[in-house]
């Protein structure tokens, strides 16, 4: 089964809804219309508009779409774009395909799990860093290829990696504050 | 766009007017905007081109566009200059003002920009003549450099629509299908099945709605052919949906693309509407009497979904999960409607068999597998990039003529075809021509276009992990045998690749292998062995290597591995213990330097800075890898 939507991680503090949250929600229930069959395309939206997929979210859609929360539950594990736990700050997307795996994605992927501590489809427990990776975007001509905050960098190895990471770390001070 | 085009007659007279318009004598200069040149850095290019070509008044003169995927990523930005045929390779932002004051106004050609050919060692002015450009037959691909994809202008003064405009003026349904089954035209997708024949059973159902797919969810890792086209000329796609749809009487169509690939989505959202509002999608096409229109589509990522009945199952908003066929969606699809699944590169061909014949379609290719085939070419090669040759084309061709080789002086090991449900084929059978039949009895499979070239850096054990792995994952988990045949594969295969392996490892891998791919029910499943069977069939001594010697003579797998540092060649720089992550690399400045193998995570940092290639990977009993 599809691996990154992981179940929410039960060292995480509680999920905090807001009635906005809710509100966006329905927002896009409506505009696709209540229809079951949009089901994805509704997932997608709620996910882009709140940066993923609340538990309390969950609930709430599938009441107002008459399903049972197990069944919607079910839809959003099998896709690997779904996820249940809130984004980071900076996401950092190891391209796991064939052609990027022959030239070396391995040793990528295993460097920034190295140096970030944290495993692929995770966050750093400050949330600045999201690592996940993709199994094929299409830029194989390019390949080891990351993406970065949706800007790809071609041909990566790991020497390159702390560069790359020390772009990122220069907002940190702002998490704090 | 003007409005709505009501008639045949009025796309013909638009269709002329655009050509008068966009052709006159100006200088066009083209800049590939496709995937590859994208991450390489040509939005600034193009930036860069828009705000000279203003500065330096020459509107007037020269056209400047972005199209989609040209082909040849591993140059990457590529421009062209038009009409007179250059190709300015690895184009930066920099050499903009350059290019303009010297090629444009002066005529010149700026010697560095061009691409130089490795056989001879000459620069080549010519796009035409640069012999991965040389060696192809570009249908399909041909027109991505001529149109700029954001603007359905472009498309239609290359006559776009004008195989509909002949269908809805001149065809009936059985003509349609009659051309499509006599072009010998197959799926593209993967199983190679007749187009025409599917149309004609659908064609042949009388239940109500029917409908039509495209299916652009390219899930195959190395594998871009697809996004390609839709980025690059999304009209066609749709034209020859519209075609497929008057063919089978359906209404209503739609696109399913991947979530993965967002400038695809947005190109074939934003040509959907231009479509619509030119009177080429919607009620009454082209003053018809035939209506259709279509909807696109986001997958969320699961491979699956690029089997049929999956599909189908996600477009109805359901887990994608495969279901049993027969019944084929052909019968009861989409709603348990009759529905035509085509991929992105069928139905461009669509366009093409119909504008320029049958005849002319099936004059092209191998005895079973008729018209072009556009290839992903990646991996270990030096030209990467989107290629298209006749089916039937050897493996020779693509890699060394189209693909100048395997680079930094490696050789050729294997090519692996098909996506990850593919196999992997020798260096003996490099003159294997590639059509359906001749993989299929190969032990590999056409799939949908990928080919990654390995040289002898790639471990074909290590291979077969990976796609056992990807296919675990992606697994839908409905039958036992592939939910778990593939997770027992790929166990096995970390086995071996760790150095815990028996020769009775590679017995049992070749007997699940066979029960995972007899015994499961969807495509993914049915060939869910084919890496592990291929590899163990052509590459079954590197199995052996791993068991009995614990070596790996790729140098790829970690726990059968040690980086040294042969000492008559370390020079002391420090180049390498500067970047090795984990203080692994000890020794005074200019003298020799030593690897502790139980701190080195073999990341591979240290061969990659080394200036006198001191540092060699070592396996088994100590010999280099």
């Amino acid at each position: 089964m599809p691996s990154s939507s992981t179940a929410p991680d039960s060292m995480e503090p509680e999920v905090v809804v807001t009635e906005e949250d809710l509100a966006t929600t329905d927002e896009i229930l409506k505009q696709h219309q209540y229809d079951r069959s949009e089901m994805i395309a509704i997932l997608l939206g709620v996910q882009d508009a709140l940066g993923y997929l609340p538990v309390p979210v969950l609930k709430h859609l599938a009441e107002r779409l008459e399903v049972s929360p197990i069944s919607l539950f079910g839809i959003v594990t099998f896709y690997t774009s779904f996820r249940l736990n809130p984004p980071g700050r900076h996401k950092c997307t190891v391209c796991m395909g064939t052609a990027c795996h022959v030239r070396g994605a391995v040793n990528v992927l295993k460097e920034f799990e190295r140096r970030l501590d944290i495993s692929a489809g995770s966050t750093t427990p400050d949330r600045h860093f999201q690592l996940e990776t993709v199994n094929c975007v299409g830029a194989c001509a390019i390949g080891p290829l990351v993406i970065v905050d949706d800007e790809y960098h071609g041909n990566i190895t790991p020497i390159k990696i702390p560069r790359l990471l020390r772009r990122l770390e220069r907002d940190k001070a702002e998490d704090v504050t | 766009m003007t409005g709505k085009i009501r008639s045949v007659s009025e796309l013909h007279e638009f269709q002329a007017s655009l050509k008068e318009e966009l052709q006159g004598d100006r200088t066009v200069i083209t800049l590939c905007a496709g995937p590859g040149c994208a991450a390489s850095g040509a939005d600034n290019v193009a930036k860069a081109f828009r705000k000279h070509i203003e500065e330096m008044g020459l509107t007037d003169q020269v056209t400047f566009k972005c199209t989609g995927c040209h082909g040849f990523c591993a140059l990457a930005p590529v421009v062209a200059i038009d009409p007179a045929g250059y190709c300015y390779e690895g184009v930066k932002q920099a050499d903009v003002k350059d290019i303009l004051e010297r090629t444009i106004i002066g005529g010149e050609v700026i010697e560095k920009l061009l691409y130089v050919d490795p056989e001879t060692g000459e620069p080549v002015l010519y796009e035409k003549d640069i012999p991965f450009y040389k060696h192809q037959d570009r249908i399909l691909l041909a027109e991505n450099r001529q149109i700029d994809p954001d603007r359905l202008e472009d498309f239609l003064a290359i006559d776009g629509y004008s195989a509909l405009a002949k269908v809805l003026d001149e065809m009936s349904s059985e003509d349609v299908i009659q051309a499509i089954l006599d072009s010998g035209l197959r799926g593209r997708g993967g199983a190679g099945f007749p187009t025409g024949l599917k149309w004609q059973i659908a064609h042949q159902q009388t239940a109500e709605p029917k409908y039509i797919v495209c299916n652009a969810d390219e899930g195959d890792p190395g594998a871009f052919m697809d996004r390609g086209i839709i980025e690059g000329n999304p009209h066609r796609v749709i034209e020859g949906m519209c075609i497929g749809a008057r063919a089978i009487g359906a209404n209503q169509g739609f696109v399913y693309v991947r979530y993965e690939y967002p400038i695809a989505v947005q190109r074939i959202n934003q040509a959907v509407d231009q479509a619509r509002e030119a009177g080429l999608l919607g009620e009454n096409i082209l003053g018809s009497d035939f209506s259709f229109d279509l909807k696109v589509v986001m997958g969320a990522g699961a491979f699956v979904c690029g089997e049929e009945t999956a599909l189908i199952a996600s477009l109805e908003g359901k887990k994608g999960e495969p279901v049993q066929r027969p019944p084929f969606p052909v019968e009861s699809g989409y709603r348990g409607k009759p529905t035509v699944i085509n991929n992105v590169e069928s139905w461009t061909c669509v366009p093409h068999v119909i504008g320029k014949g049958a005849e002319w379609f099936s004059s092209i290719g191998s005895e079973g597998s008729k018209g072009t085939k556009i290839f992903s070419l990646v991996g270990k090669v030096k030209n990467t990039g989107l290629v298209e040759v006749p089916m039937g084309t050897t493996i020779r061709k693509i890699v060394y003529d189209i693909g100048g080789g395997v680079p930094n002086g490696k050789s050729f090991k294997a090519i692996q075809t098909g996506g990850p449900a593919g196999g992997c084929l020798p260096e003996d059978l490099i003159d294997l021509p590639i059509d359906f039949e001749a993989l299929t009895k190969a032990g590999t499979i056409m799939g949908s276009g990928g080919l990654i070239v390995m040289d002898e850096s790639t471990c074909m054990v290590d291979v077969a992990r990976y796609f056992t792995r990807f296919l675990e994952e992606e697994s839908c988990g409905k039958c036992y045998s592939c939910r778990k045949g593939t997770q027992r594969m790929r166990e096995l295969l970390d086995d071996i690749c760790e150095g815990k392996g028996t020769l009775d490892h590679l017995d049992l891998l070749e007997e699940l292998g066979e029960t995972v791919n007899n015994a499961s029910m969807c495509g993914l499943g049915q060939n869910a062995a084919n890496p592990v069977l291929s590899t163990l069939r052509y590459f079954r001594h590197e199995y052996e290597a791993h068991i009995t010697e614990h070596r790996c003579s790729a140098g790829v797998c970690a726990a059968l591995i040690r980086y040294f540092i042969q000492e008559e060649l370390c020079d002391g720089c420090h180049a390498c213990s500067k970047v090795c992550p984990v203080e692994a690399i000890s020794g005074e400045k200019d003298l020799e330097h030593e690897i502790d193998p139980d701190v080195c995570i073999t990341c591979g940092s240290c061969i990659e800075v080394c200036p006198t290639d001191a540092i060699i990977i070592v396996s088994g009993s100590g010999e280099e890898a």
